[in-house]
């Protein structure tokens, strides 16, 4: 949509862009900033921005206190597992669905979307039960498992959509040439979905990673992410904005750095359909 | 795509056994994230010095979410923890339900005499030590030195809620941010009802009577009641009823607070390195209404074993190590006096150095002044300070927390808010088959 | 166009999908519905039996209703702050501007940020009356601070949660954006028409779709929002802001009542599909391809 425009013009919108941006970035900003503080500086008042006393110290005692690697790297498998696993189930399933649609494709689609419905917290005590049954309470496998499930509507609804966006001449044009589902999946299909895939990937790793209700209540130690990681710094005792601060800083920086180096990847397949 | 996943939980797998192997045997330890645990977690070195076989796994978490996990997993018999950090409310209904093991057979220099009577008395059932107190607390006044010179008070050491009214007045100065009073408003049974159940104590008041009758349609709760959102409204800060333990403790440490009711180890936080206040702050007893009986609480976080747990030989070692007598001299002499685990050992209060930290001998007297099993002036069926030991306490605690909450935010009258807490509680106690 | 043995792959590549969904919602859902009519507090175990009071309770209790509209209010409330401000944003940074990667950049942020996360840096950093950022503000105005959580709980969550997933809006009514054609956009401006005019008959119905889904996903994780909620005001005061995921968290975990929180999660259920079915009359057609 992009048209001339005068200098000017331009000169405007982009301050207007600006402000926008920044304000709705702030929080994070500032956040980041508090973490940098002492706990006395960061409750002063007037608040104090570059006259605060800066220091290192939130940092060093998070990690004194904790075992960071251990919840990051508990985050990592449990978002990355959940996420390829889902994928795994959902490629051949959005590829049929949107390829060899029947009758009912689409009602299956919205009741795959509805199983997101049900609110965590009413089958929490189930799910509970239901785990330490199965023995996979407190495990990165149940978690990969459980994560999955939670995703699995949103990674087949997505991928089903962008899939439609692909002609379905070339894939006629490919069977003509004698190819079999195998390698019309493989060569032909495979390539062309990259991007949506990409996306898919991105966006279901951030929404497994910000997870923090079954992360939290389905583990003890050893499967324990950084939402659990979060909430041993949340609400002790004593002055605590700054440790917050620094705790929380580090429970979303990995994240967020992939996100921001991968935004092109995550915006380019991010349509759900919504661009005809 | 599938060799990275089996690659990464084969990596885990890995992981998992060597961790195993290092160690013989390995308890997960469940605890908050209050300052004396934290505390605590720095000190491993010396636990592990003496007992070299034993790993212990911390699951550290913010009060509220560990008790729902704990809670959760003692009573489906998940067996996922070996030691709990349990309170006073917990201990006696778990005990009941069996879910717990006896400590009666910790070794002889754990010296179970030396508890205090009160502490021992809240954590034993049927004759059976059933948690270890780890830290005790009592409530009482902290209140502003300087403050109160210059109002030209000085502030009894067994104060009355006049004498508190009286001082709250005199030290607010709205113009300069500070309040006469903070206390808490936060909804919760363990938040703003542990406040003000022990403070109905001392206007008379009582949760139930001896046939287990709801009590909130009495003088005695209407007086606690308003005196408590009088208060509140005109010495107290803005948003109080968003304000819990830790709230306060914040606006405390800036300057911000006359006075400040609550937890007695607060009083380490007040006068430590994060206040700037620390060499303003006197102590006094929870106060009274002359009734007999004073506003002050009860609580002991306590270390205990679930009954389920596969590792009882070396979860009791642990609790030994954490609540001997050793443990408050290793962190004394690490840390200094001032921050051992207070209130829960006779010998702590005997000791010469400890006698000169400013609090000590108030938080004593508080603990002291406090009676479970007797905690109110007219008979009550049950037993607990600032708690109905009864299953059902909880949530008709937050129930009622969150009715009168909304009354110091002003949503309702102090009528309105009683005649509701007195339905709720009501209905719920018939359901329950507690009221014939 | 597709063989029968196409069709015959093609189900059976479905199928393993369908399967672990049909589980993961059969089993929870049974286990649900069995609980809601029993006698089970985590507390009390020696209390067993059936029950039909669990519903009962849900619908006397005095906050029920307001939990209902509440739980409507967060989930309209979210969805009209996020399009509106989503679509604004979204035609401010497709003009040509500078700095357009590191602007996307930060508008993208908030999205990244762990739920419980973002509501305590809002709690404690800005709406707290004493220490927070905007009371700092108010009073550097000379005003008195404003009560977010107690005088205005239920916007201050829906502020919250806005924020939280403003950028997922954003991002998708822009992508929805780059792919109208500028030819048409420029054929209209010779014609005279203004730029209230573009939008309206030129720019909103393209973005119909777009918006659709955005309605869409965002209800579907909207319905069963509480941590914000948990983090932030606790349903209070009173119970102002509790919603019905609140309120069944607290039969759950406070109470340890789990009937109880069963039969609210079934009704729970019940109202999610009516949302559902709404939405789907409602705004479905748009997303036949």
């Amino acid at each position: 949509m992009a048209r001339a425009t005068t200098p000017r013009r331009k000169a405007l919108t982009t301050l207007a862009a600006w402000t926008v941006a920044l304000i709705i970035f702030f929080p994070v900003l500032w956040m980041i900033l508090t973490s940098f503080k002492t706990e006395a500086s960061a409750v002063a008042m007037p608040p104090e921005f570059l006259g605060a006393s800066w220091t290192l110290e939130n940092y060093a005692e998070v990690w004194q206190r904790s075992d960071y690697p251990r919840f990051f790297w508990n985050s990592v498998v449990i978002s990355v597992g959940s996420t390829l696993l889902g994928l795994g189930l959902a490629i051949p399933a959005a590829w049929s669905m949107a390829f060899v649609p029947g009758r009912r494709t689409k009602d299956l689609l919205m009741w795959m979307l509805s199983t997101k419905m049900m609110p965590a917290v009413a089958v929490m005590i189930p799910i509970y039960l239901l785990f330490q049954w199965l023995g996979i309470y407190d495990s990165k496998i149940g978690l990969v498992i459980a994560l999955m499930l939670m995703n699995l509507p949103i990674i087949i609804w997505m991928l089903y959509t962008y899939f439609k966006e692909i002609p379905s001449e070339i894939l006629e044009a490919a069977r003509m040439d004698g190819a079999n589902l195998w390698n019309e999946v493989l060569y032909v299909l495979t390539p062309m979905a990259v991007p949506g895939i990409a996306s898919t990937l991105l966006l279901n790793v951030i929404l497994a990673w910000n997870e923090a209700f079954w992360t939290i209540t389905l583990t003890t130690t050893k499967a324990a992410p950084l939402s659990a990681f979060i909430a041993s710094f949340s609400a002790p005792q004593g002055l605590f904005y700054a440790k917050l601060s620094a705790a929380s800083t580090m429970a979303i920086l990995p994240i967020l750095i992939l996100g921001w180096f991968s935004q092109k990847q995550l915006v380019r397949g991010l349509t759900f359909g919504a661009v005809k | 795509m599938n060799m990275t996943l089996r690659a990464l939980l084969g990596a885990t797998a890995l992981l998992t056994l060597t961790g195993v192997a290092m160690a013989e045997t390995e308890i997960t330890v469940a605890t908050v994230n209050n300052g004396d645990m934290i505390r605590m977690q720095g000190l491993m070195d010396d636990f592990y010095a003496k007992h070299p076989d034993i790993k212990v796994n911390w699951v550290t978490l913010e009060e509220n979410v560990l008790r729902q996990n704990v809670t959760t997993d003692i009573a489906t018999g998940g067996g996922q923890y070996d030691v709990l950090t349990i309170g006073t409310y917990e201990v006696p209904i778990w005990g009941k339900q069996g879910w717990l093991a006896s400590l009666n057979d910790l070794p002889a220099d754990y010296d179970v005499d030396d508890l205090l009577p009160a502490m021992r008395g809240g954590l034993t059932v049927d004759g059976n030590l059933l948690a270890s107190p780890f830290y005790g607390e009592s409530s009482m006044v902290m209140y502003r030195t300087d403050l109160m010179e210059k109002a030209g008070l000085t502030m009894p050491e067994a104060p009355t809620w006049a004498d508190i009214e009286k001082a709250a007045a005199a030290m607010t100065d709205r113009a300069n941010d500070i309040n006469g009073i903070c206390l808490r408003g936060k909804a919760g049974w363990g938040e703003n009802m542990a406040f003000l159940t022990a403070m109905s104590n001392s206007f008379g008041a009582r949760w139930f009577d001896e046939n287990w009758v709801t009590q909130f349609d009495q003088p005695e709760w209407k007086a606690t009641l308003d005196f408590y959102l009088n208060l509140m409204t005109q010495y107290g800060p803005a948003g109080a009823s968003n304000n819990g333990f830790n709230e306060n403790l914040t606006l405390f440490n800036q300057g911000k607070c006359g006075m400040w009711i609550d937890a007695t180890v607060a009083a380490s936080f007040v006068t430590g390195k994060d206040s700037t206040v620390a060499d303003k702050v006197g102590f006094a007893l929870a106060p009274d209404n002359g009734l007999g009986k004073r506003g002050n609480w009860l609580w002991a976080w306590s270390l205990a074993i679930p009954a389920s747990s596969q590792k009882q030989d070396a979860a009791k070692a642990f609790i030994n190590w954490a609540t001997n007598k050793d443990y408050l001299a290793l962190v004394a002499s690490k840390e200094g006096w001032a921050n051992v685990p207070p209130g829960t050992r006779t010998s702590l209060y005997m000791n010469e150095e400890y006698a000169k930290v400013p609090f000590a001998k108030m938080t004593l007297d508080s603990i002291n002044a406090a009676d479970p099993t007797n905690p109110t002036v007219k008979p009550v069926p049950y037993v607990g300070v600032q708690f109905v030991a009864i299953p059902e306490f909880a949530g008709l605690g937050t129930t009622v927390g969150e009715i009168f909450s909304a009354a110091l935010a002003g949503q309702k009258t102090a009528d309105e808010a009683l005649a509701e807490a007195q339905a709720a509680v009501s209905e719920e106690m018939a359901a329950a088959g507690y009221v014939k | 166009m597709s063989t029968q043995s196409t069709r015959f792959a093609a189900r059976l590549m479905v199928a393993p999908s369908v399967l672990v969904l049909l589980v993961w919602m059969i089993v929870p859902l049974g286990l649900t519905i069995w609980y809601s009519f029993r006698i089970f507090r985590l507390l009390s175990p020696e209390r067993t039996g059936w029950t039909y009071r669990n519903y009962t309770w849900f619908f006397n209790a005095p906050d029920f209703w307001l939990a209902l509209v509440n739980t409507l209010l967060l989930v309209g409330g979210v969805l009209i702050i996020t399009v509106i401000l989503g679509t604004l944003i979204a035609l401010l940074i497709d003009q040509p501007v500078h700095g357009q990667g590191a602007l996307r950049i930060l508008v993208i942020a908030p999205f990244f940020v762990m739920p419980p996360v973002a509501a305590s840096i809002w709690e404690n950093l800005f709406m707290h009356p004493q220490n927070g950022l905007f009371a700092a503000l108010s009073r550097g105005l000379g005003y008195e601070p404003i009560l977010f959580l107690e005088d205005y709980p239920m916007a201050s969550v829906i502020g919250i949660v806005s924020w939280e997933w403003l950028p997922f809006a954003t991002l998708i009514l822009l992508t929805a954006l780059q792919s109208l054609s500028s030819e048409q956009l420029e054929a209209a401006e010779m014609d005279g028409a203004g730029a209230l005019n573009r939008f309206r008959y030129i720019i909103l119905p393209h973005m119909t779709r777009a918006i659709t889904v955005v309605i869409l996903i965002q209800t579907i994780f909207l319905l069963g929002i509480f941590g914000e909620i948990f983090t932030t005001t606790q349903g209070g005061p009173g119970s102002a802001s509790t919603t019905l995921p609140y309120m069944i968290f607290k039969q759950a975990i406070v109470a340890k009542d789990i009937g109880r929180a069963a039969a609210g999660g079934i009704i729970a259920v019940i109202l999610a599909n009516l949302v559902a079915i709404v939405l789907m009359r409602g705004i479905g057609k748009n997303l036949d391809a």
